[in-house]
């Protein structure tokens, strides 16, 4: 059994949305618990690009307000560094990239347009197999491990408790509220309850009456040893995303995902594919200076999606005092942010400084009940998946 | 009712194009190895053999797949010689290949790929492999992988110096490339494996110094002992080296003894070598097996972390053995290559067989307890070290900063309002997890892959948490379990369908819809997913 009885606010979920909503509460003096059934961070928010540039969102303007003071907020290092590139390796791919430009000029940030030399300016790495690309002079990129124990241990100095290994397995309900957490290890009081449990997020807000849909699926990267640090190691495009992290390594991903069932218990299984290889030749064009480092690990991550591929954070119907949230295989860079409305909507009731209205669930109060095998997410490996 | 076409931007409907197709896939041509494929080749399988020795000089000083440690001879930069040296050392190749097995050398695996969890998408047993210049992918119905032994690093102040260097690597380039550099060396460990190891180094003529010891007493077979006591072998238990000495590489071992709870004590000698050679802990190696997510554990009796077998040796991925040292090292089978060709003829037996009632030689007892072994060699030798130095080399961590958790210094963080961040505050309820700290410190991070770190970053860890080394988790291998360049993924096909729909991320349109033209609803039926996408 669990020496903890209870806390003001339960967060159910390790991630980076759970950890920062924990760290933006205890901020405030909340006393608030983070539950994890593994180890922090140890699904897709440990497993992602680090980009910090999410110009369609309405958290973006507070995404971009607040990565360049987190280390000093945290106190510990987030290797977030400034500004992105995009390169692109046709037209067509510099046409479909030119939407950041237009999102984040209507929204008073500036970027510019680059041709092949500059471009190769810029880029170090770069050679002659772009057509051109943008520099975004806004948003950058982060280490998501370093940043996710950043939020931890400052959740943790600011009085913020967190339990790992425990499995929540069912909750306590009373006159339409949440009254405690059922865990493999107790029960857990609560006053509040935050539901941020990335693909488990479908099946746990299900078990209070109100399911958010999601499908869980897997995606790899690829990472290179070090090279030498280019100036603006944001440099992605060319179907990649990704950076030259501050040590030098290039992290690259993108390709097909491959659908999945989640397994109700344990962490699901990550493995990688052959894709390794078609990452790297894209890899080697987008960077063709690069071409000669080379691979020295891949790893894969499950990421949950919910149908429109945009986020839910929203306090549930049927439980009044639940907020949920998924951020939809978009939500360590905006995770700053994420938090910072995740604490208002437990507090406040609702977001003080931006507009979150399209990530209400109410969207989805018409969806087809067959909307998976409607947008074809089958999934092909669906036996062993539940098996493990 | 139509049936709706899948997500053209997932796997599925994207075949994976498989260069080559084989009945029996056996990775590394040591004594397991080359009976298997013998065998299978015998019992009418297809074989393909393939061996990543010779192994390219640029390789080997990266210290993949050994810990060479510079210690190569002028001669290793000459492939051919090489090729010859390596052939004409093992005379069951010449027999592999007149058994008509497809026998490719200098060709090393990189990644082996199954449907399991998680994963639907292989077309059935996948493995990529490459030689110098290109890799492929090769799909066969049955893999055993033969791939041997490594050694677990141990540092101290100097151990990045060329000359200090694995048991492994040391008798591979004496006994195998004749190619070994150091002629004088001092060795650690005096289990019955290091002292085979030192009297099989003695046959080929390297002068065989002092065998240190950090147990008050040798711990393998006395009779090994004597002999290379009666060789002239200096034998020092109750020592560690406290240092290697030298300007451009290893010119002498600085020892010293310890009291009887392992510190460091009295005076230091120093013993003239060019080459140390670290024999404190054979391992199997496993790194393509727990890559490719055959289930593995620490297993004392097999020399560490190996695969969980069955009778037949087979992996807990079906069609997928292990075989000779990396299914597990004992004293009996280092001294006797046939109970590894037994391993592998119960292999053999059992391919496309039903289960076979097969008696199954499980390893003895271990002869000592390699767990409080190897953590007392990583306490005398690296936490009581008299000055810090590199624990990872590659990414330049030292044992206090792993314990510490420290950022690493590329990010020169200098904020010291928390400095209460060690070891014990990620604890929590677990043991601590060396991947948690590997990515917080960057040990084990670099282009060795952790091959000279991982096993002193495990017993560093179980120091720390005063738990024994079985209970610290395995850090997780990944593929490629050999450096790739970029470069040479540029030839490996790709499906068109598979190009025509490549996207960033996961190419949903409404995924990108910025907020203020999102609408109020979201329906299949009504969401306009046609068109040109392109993921942020």
């Amino acid at each position: 059994m669990s020496e903890i009885k209870g806390a003001s606010v339960v967060i159910v979920g390790g991630g980076v949305t759970g950890l920062s909503a924990g760290w933006w509460l205890a901020r405030d003096g909340v006393d608030v618990l983070v539950i994890e059934k593994g180890m922090i961070g140890w699904e897709a928010s440990g497993r992602n690009g680090g980009g910090c540039s999410h110009h369609h969102s309405p958290l973006f303007a507070e995404e971009q307000r607040l990565w360049p003071i987190m280390d000093e907020l945290l106190g510990y290092p987030t290797e977030f560094s400034g500004g992105r590139i995009r390169l692109a390796a046709s037209e067509h791919q510099m046409m479909l990239y030119g939407r950041a430009l237009r999102n984040a000029e209507r929204q008073g940030f500036a970027s510019e347009v680059l041709d092949v030399q500059q471009a190769k300016a810029m880029v170090p790495l770069a050679g002659d197999t772009i057509v051109g690309g943008y520099h975004y002079k806004f948003g950058g990129h982060a280490n998501p491990h370093r940043t996710l124990q950043g939020y931890a241990w400052a959740m943790q100095d600011h009085g913020g408790r967190l339990l790992q290994h425990t499995t929540v397995t069912g909750f306590r309900c009373e006159g339409g509220r949440v009254t405690a957490v059922e865990t493999d290890r107790g029960p857990i009081g609560c006053d509040s309850l935050v539901l941020a449990a990335g693909p488990q997020t479908g099946r746990l807000s299900a078990m209070l009456g109100q399911e958010v849909p999601v499908q869980s699926a897997r995606c790899e990267m690829i990472v290179t040893e070090p090279l030498p640090l280019m100036p603006l190691g944001g440099v992605d495009g060319c179907g990649l995303y990704g950076r030259q992290t501050l040590r030098g390594n290039l992290a690259y991903g993108g390709g097909p995902h491959e659908w999945l069932t989640m397994a109700e218990q344990g962490s699901p299984a990550k493995p990688t594919t052959p894709l390794m290889l078609h990452m790297g030749r894209r890899l080697a064009e987008l960077l063709p200076k690069a071409a000669h480092a080379r691979i020295i690990r891949s790893w894969a991550g499950v990421i949950e999606n919910t149908p429109d591929g945009r986020p839910v954070i929203d306090r549930l119907d049927s439980q009044a005092n639940v907020v949920v949230a998924t951020l939809s295989s978009v939500g360590f860079g905006l995770s700053p942010a994420s938090g910072h409305a995740i604490r208002d909507l437990v507090l406040d009731g609702t977001c003080s400084f931006a507009e979150i209205s399209t990530f209400k669930l109410s969207r989805f109060a018409e969806l087809e009940p067959n909307w998976r095998e409607l947008q074809g997410w089958q999934v092909t490996a669906a036996a062993e998946a539940l098996a493990a | 009712m139509n049936v709706p076409a899948s997500d053209p931007k997932s796997v599925t409907g994207k075949p994976l194009v498989i260069d080559e197709r084989v009945d029996v896939l056996v990775i590394g041509g040591g004594a397991a190895g080359l009976e298997a494929a013998i065998g299978a080749a015998a019992r009418g399988f297809g074989v393909l053999l393939v061996d990543e020795n010779p192994v390219p000089i640029r390789t080997m000083g990266d210290d993949v797949p050994l810990h060479f440690g510079q210690g190569m001879a002028a001669n290793a930069r000459n492939r051919n010689a090489m090729m010859e040296a390596f052939v004409a050392s093992e005379p069951r190749i010449e027999e592999a290949f007149e058994a008509g097995i497809d026998v490719r050398l200098g060709t090393a695996c990189w990644g082996l790929y199954a449907n399991g969890a998680s994963l639907g998408w292989m077309p059935g047993l996948v493995v990529g492999l490459a030689d110098e210049e290109r890799s492929l992918l090769v799909e066969a119905q049955h893999v055993i992988f033969a791939c041997g032994r490594r050694d677990m690093g141990l540092g101290f102040p100097g151990w990045e110096k060329p000359g200090v260097m694995g048991a492994t690597a040391a008798l591979n380039l004496a006994t195998r490339y004749g190619a070994l550099g150091p002629q004088r060396v001092v060795v650690l460990g005096s289990s019955t494996e290091a002292l085979t190891t030192a009297l099989a180094l003695r046959e080929t003529g390297v002068a065989i110094v002092a065998i240190v010891e950090q147990a008050h007493g040798g711990v393998g077979d006395a009779a090994l002992l004597a002999n290379l006591r009666n060789g002239g072998t200096e034998i020092l238990t109750g020592h560690v080296v406290r240092a290697a000495v030298g300007h451009d590489g290893v010119e002498a071992a600085s020892v010293g003894p310890l009291d009887d709870t392992g510190h460091p004590v009295g005076e230091e000698r120093t013993l003239a070598c060019d080459g140390i050679v670290l024999a404190v802990g054979a391992t199997p190696v496993i790194d393509l097996i727990d890559a490719g997510g055959c289930k593995v554990a620490f297993q004392p009796e097999r020399g560490g972390y190996a695969p969980i077998l069955d009778a037949s040796q087979q992996t807990s991925i079906a069609n997928v053995y292990a075989v000779g040292d990396c299914a597990g090292i004992w004293a009996a089978k280092t001294r006797d290559r046939a109970i590894a060709e037994a391993e592998a003829v119960r292999a053999v037996a059992a391919l496309g067989a039903a289960a076979t009632d097969v008696r199954t030689e499980l390893p003895p007892a271990p002869e000592y307890d390699i767990s409080a072994y190897r953590l007392a060699w990583v306490r005398a030798s690296v936490v009581e070290a008299r000055a810090e130095f590199h624990v990872c080399q590659c990414e330049e961590v030292t044992a206090r900063e792993i314990l510490e958790i420290r950022p690493p210094r590329y990010l020169d963080w200098r904020d010291e309002r928390r400095n209460d961040r060690s070891l014990s505050a990620l604890l929590g309820e677990g043991p601590p997890n060396p991947d948690q700290v590997k990515r917080l410190t960057r040990a084990g991070m670099g282009p060795c892959q952790g091959r000279r770190c991982r096993e002193q970053v495990a017993a560093l860890l179980a120091l720390g948490a005063a738990q024994p080394l079985s209970a610290i988790p395995l850090a997780s291998y990944r593929a490629p379990a050999r450096p790739m360049p970029l470069s040479m993924t540029a030839h490996v096909p790709e499906a068109p369908e598979q190009a025509e729909h490549w996207d960033t991320w996961f190419g949903m349109h409404a995924q990108w819809v910025p907020f203020w033209e999102v609408p109020e609803r979201y329906t299949v039926a009504t969401n306009d997913a046609t068109g040109p996408v392109a993921s942020e």
